[in-house]
């Protein structure tokens, strides 16, 4: 299993580095039995993570298959209206909620902690309660078609066929299910962005990150700002169904464009979201092919970063045939042919390096020249419908969905095949075999092309998409029968593939160790890998430190560098300065828990019961959940350390202990109400939105909220804002009564803000059902007293945490953290008041 | 614009091709440079500033809704189409799921809807444009020749999404005022002894309270006007075929032919009484 040249020569030496692996070996054990459920390390969750999605991609191409069953001849009736909708509904929805984005998560969950050269991320417990999530939520979405209770509005859900005319719980399973699977991104994004930024390697400058890291870095933060628009979205949509809240009734007010623009918001970045990391995928494997360092490194991070912001400003083409004025279908038109340059530039970034080395073909590479080909034809008739003319015949038609799906198949799956079969030995430690890559590659990019590209014809001859049937004898009927065959070959060729992966590999030999002659750290990995990750964590000096640094390898595996050993038997990994990769701290990280998946059910339970209109038990399940993440919280994070800091190798002693802004819960905190704001952000959004589209939006000055008691909220909110900061300088200070009195008074003034808060719009006798004004100025306030509501706890738990001694005036990150929230609750509840009461006012 | 795409996807697969098989050996750094700038920035950046400027320039000849010689409106119900002529004195001719223009006039259609999203979709005559309830959206199309196009509704609506289709038919403008000044006219009265029967059923079985037929008691609003349902060239929103035994099928079996349609299947009206229904409608030509 060992290189020779690993092993040192000197007896004692290697004495010590037996003790060294059996003592790091000890907490880094994988729980046995029913227990390996508990698991939370990065390797485990992330497998398990990638599995799934694999399976629900599985799932919903299955139903490709079925649509393009019913689609193979005209006027069939293999499918009835309902089963297609649903069919095409959950297609899409699975794809881009349960596939093309987790996939990604929980890749980079698996892979980043080994490209980084560190033991796990951060919050490895806050991977598995978020893929524990997934998993309930993905399970009840899917579900649903065997009970005909699936959604059928389409993935996108345009309302009003999705609020007043739709019969059953559909509309709600894909509200609450996927707003569930939507938080549990949210967390895997948090996760990840603390984890590029705070756990690489010593002297891994920012400018010396793995190509990949930087795409995941952008990509989580496109998530941070894309997602929590569509949870906001979707929380006005479930009000609308659950209470009738008239957001989209325009006979009261409301207007169903809004919801198209908050799906849209989310839904544009979604593609690059999918995206991207899958370009990151080839931009690992093109240099490993080319022997060679990428060539415009800086190109391409700026490029990433570029399509990232760019993917942002492109929503409404989405949204060209809705009759808006021609300067917005400039505007809009213009950025998303812009965002092909960027696009193009790390295109052409693989093409110059493999220009500039000398080219090694491999089963990943035929996957990513096959990509290739997929995408950029994909590109070039993305430019096309960006072109809003053409848009007006394009859209809605089979054009769209021969462009969507080489854009997403050529510059997604065929990319994560690739990966799939790169990267296949760091799972196992076997390979995957040539000659089925290369049958599943043939039959996959034969299949797609057959089955795709004659919807470019079928589209422009004027097919609408998701119709379930068409008729005869407009020239339709060869071109669909040709796609249905393609989409069955297709089916073969991933069939292979995943056959390929799941086939069990006991008898091969291992592979050797970086088998492709990689460059990056990830393949530092022992074949088979040691759960511990990396044995040693090393000083990285290169962008390709397996390349550059001599005998990097060697050294590592035999503990030469940091963190070679667990004397205190504790789950240990490195955290670094986010620019300069300086050594911080040695952070210990919580092992093996069932208290996430408890933490996952309650969750679920609190989404999915409502979908049945089962408020109470979905409140108790709510409260229950607030516990399991309490206890959790109160057992796994800001533990005091038995000593101030530790001597971590090479005569580098760190502290085991960081608060404030140098500690990772303080990064995850802020970087969750980043997240926090944008939702909030696109709730204020909806109510200037309102009042752009629509001159009757405001009821004139008398009705309202008034200015009176929301101004009374605000000032005492700002009063417990003042004393929760005031609690935490008395914290530093040690001045206990003072700590606790501030704390206390802050507690009450929480309160005291909610009820004034709740009683401008309920003393005016503003009624939510009569008119959306009402319905977005309660919106506004319930978001508000639901964040009041966490302050309060959070207050509370610092009162307990001091109490109990597991905070202290040096050891005080749960007060940092607090502190953090509380700023972003004062700006969350100066808006609210701003808006709702100050607002009508200036109007 | 195809063209072009296919020359750029050529390009860019023999530039690939060329690099990872013909000649993987290494080439030099600076060149690799230079085909960044030049690939990725500055010939795509050309290329699209010029599509950009033509397509912007093609958008107001598109829109401009001065100039207009007629307009017609269309709302979009789950699933067919309400089509309204205006004329000149006031008035205006409600028709359903056929759409007949003048050649060589300009038409503006202005479109709605009372439930969902739909969108209006000639692909023959124009691009498409969305019917949202709650706003007015519009539509300018001038038909250069006469002939019968296909029209569909392009945005998911509903259970039967597909079968939401109309036809349109281009006339010489003589024809146009010919056939339009007769879809104005009353209903004519029933003449075969079986329509005469058709017609007592179709007004004892209540299908007036949805449906309109000008000149006699039939006046409901929910549904398509059958005035002259008989000249029509499909039915259901052309889910079928418009004859008898289409009809009959259609009267006797609407939630087979169309998933969830809101008329309710009348299939337990005796034979000969679907019969004398169809030939009622057939003749109201």
């Amino acid at each position: 299993m060992t290189d020779s040249a690993t092993e040192p020569f000197d007896p004692d030496d290697r004495e010590r580095q037996k003790a060294q692996e059996q003592r790091l070996r000890k907490p880094w054990e994988v729980p046995r039995g029913w227990r390996y459920w508990s698991a939370v390390n990065n390797s485990d969750v992330g497998l398990w993570y990638t599995t799934v999605a694999f399976v629900f991609f599985l799932f919903a191409g299955v139903l490709a298959l079925l649509m393009r069953t019913q689609l193979a001849v005209p006027e069939n009736d293999f499918l009835s209206a309902d089963t297609y909708n649903q069919a095409f509904t959950l297609h899409g929805s699975v794809m881009m909620f349960l596939f093309g984005v987790p996939i990604f998560e929980a890749f980079s969950i698996l892979i980043l902690p080994q490209l980084l050269g560190a033991r796990d991320l951060p919050f490895p417990r806050l991977s598995a309660y978020g893929f524990w999530c997934f998993v309930i939520g993905g399970i009840f979405v899917c579900g649903s078609i065997f009970f005909g209770a699936a959604p059928q509005g389409g993935w996108f859900m345009y309302p009003p066929l999705t609020t007043s005319y739709s019969e059953g719980i559909g509309p709600d399973v894909w509200l609450l299910g996927l707003s569930f699977i939507e938080i549990a991104s949210l967390a895997a994004a948090v996760e990840l962005i603390v984890g590029v930024l705070k756990t690489r390697p010593p002297g891994m400058r920012i400018n010396l990150i793995p190509l990949y890291a930087w795409y995941i870095l952008v990509v989580a933060v496109m998530i941070l700002f894309a997602f929590p628009p569509l949870i906001a979205g979707d929380l006005l949509f479930e009000m609308e169904r659950a209470f009738d809240w008239p957001f989209f009734d325009h006979t009261r007010g409301g207007d169903p464009l809004l919801w198209q623009h908050l799906f849209w918001i989310f839904g544009h970045p979604e593609v690059y979201i999918i995206f991207l990391p899958a370009i990151a995928l080839v931009a690992m494997i093109v240099p490993t092919a080319a022997q060679r360092p990428i060539v415009g490194y800086g190109w391409i991070v700026l490029a990433a970063v570029g399509t990232g912001f760019i993917s942002f400003g492109l929503w409404v083409h989405h949204m060209f045939t809705t009759g808006m004025p021609g300067i917005s279908l400039a505007f809009f038109s213009a950025a998303s042919e812009a965002v092909a340059i960027p696009t193009g530039v790390q295109i052409f970034c693989f093409l110059a390096t493999a220009l500039a080395g000398r080219f090694v073909k491999s089963v990943p590479t035929l996957f990513v020249s096959g990509a290739l080909a997929i995408f950029v034809l994909g590109g070039l008739t993305g430019v096309m419908v960006a072109v809003a003319p053409f848009d007006f015949q394009a859209h809605d038609t089979y054009f769209v969905v021969a462009h969507l799906h080489y854009v997403l198949i050529g510059g997604m799956l065929f990319p994560v095949a690739a990966g799939i079969y790169y990267f296949y030995p760091l799972t196992n430690g076997k390979q995957m075999s040539e000659r089925s890559g290369k049958w599943a590659f043939w039959l996959m990019f034969v299949g797609f092309n057959v089955a795709f590209l004659p919807m470019h014809f079928t589209g422009l001859l004027g097919m609408p998409r998701r119709v379930y049937t068409y008729p005869a004898g407009m020239g339709l009927d060869l071109l669909n029968l040709v796609s249905t065959v393609g989409a069955f070959v297709f089916a073969a060729g991933v069939l292979i593939l995943l056959f390929e992966v799941v086939r069990p590999k006991k008898n091969e030999p291992y592979s050797p160790r970086n088998p492709w002659s990689a460059g990056t750290l990830e393949w530092l990995a022992k074949m088979p890998d040691e759960s511990w990750g990396v044995r040693s964590i090393p000083l990285i000096k290169s962008r390709y430190p397996l390349w550059d640094q001599p005998n990097l390898m060697a050294d590592v595996d035999a503990g030469r560098f940091y963190l070679p050993d667990a004397e205190e038997g504790q789950r240990e990994t490195l955290i670094t300065s986010t620019i300069d990769g300086r050594p911080m701290q040695c952070l210990r990280v919580p092992g093996p828990t069932f208290q996430t998946l408890w933490a996952a059910i309650f969750t679920g339970g609190a989404f999915i019961f409502p979908v049945y209109h089962l408020y109470l038990p979905a409140l108790v399940c709510a409260v229950l959940a607030g516990f399991a993440i309490l206890g959790w919280l109160w057992t796994g994070t800001a533990m005091i350390p038995e000593k101030p800091q530790k001597d971590v190798g090479l005569g580098l002693t760190l502290p085991l202990y960081a608060s404030g802004p140098k500690s990772v819960g303080w990064w995850a905190m802020f970087i969750t109400m980043i997240g926090d704001m944008s939702a909030f952000a696109s709730l204020v959004f909806g109510y200037f939105f309102f009042w752009t589209v629509h001159d009757d939006f405001l009821p004139g000055p008398a009705a309202g909220p008034g200015l009176l008691w929301p101004a009374i909220a605000a000032g005492l909110g700002l009063g417990a804002w003042a004393l929760t900061l005031l609690a935490r300088h008395c914290n530093r200070r040690d001045q206990v009564l003072g700590f606790y009195l501030s704390l206390a008074l802050a507690a009450l003034l929480t309160v005291a803000c909610s009820v004034a808060l709740f009683a401008g719009p309920h003393l005016s006798g503003l009624d939510p059902t009569t008119h959306v004004y009402p319905a977005t100025v309660w919106v506004l306030v319930l978001w508000t007293l639901l964040h009041l509501g966490a302050a309060l706890i959070m207050l509370l738990y610092c009162v307990a945490r001091r109490a109990a001694g597991r905070m202290t005036a040096e050891y005080d990150i749960d007060m940092q953290n607090v502190g953090l929230y509380w700023h972003f609750m004062a700006i969350t509840l100066v808006v609210t008041v701003a808006v709702i009461g100050g607002f009508p006012r200036v109007a | 614009m195809t063209v072009g795409s296919l020359l750029i996807w050529a390009l860019v697969i023999g530039l690939a091709l060329y690099v990872t098989r013909a000649h993987p050996e290494a080439h030099g750094v600076r060149s690799a440079r230079w085909l960044i700038i030049g690939g990725g920035v500055v010939f795509p950046t050309t290329v699209l500033t010029a599509l950009l400027i033509y397509g912007l320039m093609l958008i107001p000849e598109l829109r401009a809704t001065g100039d207009i010689d007629r307009r017609i409106e269309v709302a979009g119900e789950q699933w067919w189409w309400r089509v309204r002529y205006p004329q000149e004195n006031g008035e205006a001719v409600e028709l359903a799921n056929e759409i007949r223009l003048p050649l060589g006039e300009r038409i503006l259609f202005r479109l709605s809807s009372p439930d969902v999203i739909h969108s209006f979709w000639i692909p023959s005559l124009a691009g498409k444009v969305d019917m949202i309830p709650g706003r007015i959206t519009e539509l300018v199309v001038e038909p250069t020749r006469t002939g019968t196009f296909r029209g569909a509704c392009a945005e998911y609506c509903g259970a039967s999404h597909a079968l939401m289709n109309f036809q349109v038919v281009v006339m010489e403008p003589d024809a146009y005022r010919d056939w339009l000044a007769h879809q104005a006219t009353l209903a004519r009265a029933p003449t075969a002894e079986q329509a005469r029967r058709g017609q007592q059923a179709f007004l004892a079985n209540g299908c007036g309270a949805c449906h309109t037929v000008r000149g006699t008691p039939a006046d409901g609003r929910l549904g398509p006007d059958l005035t002259h349902v008989g000249s029509r060239l499909g039915l259901g929103a052309d889910a079928l075929p418009n004859d008898r035994e289409a009809l009959i099928r259609w009267i006797g079996h609407t939630g087979e032919v169309k998933p969830d349609v809101r008329m309710p299947a009348f299939g337990m009206l005796p034979v000969d009484e679907l019969a004398a229904l169809a030939a009622y409608l057939s003749e109201l030509e």
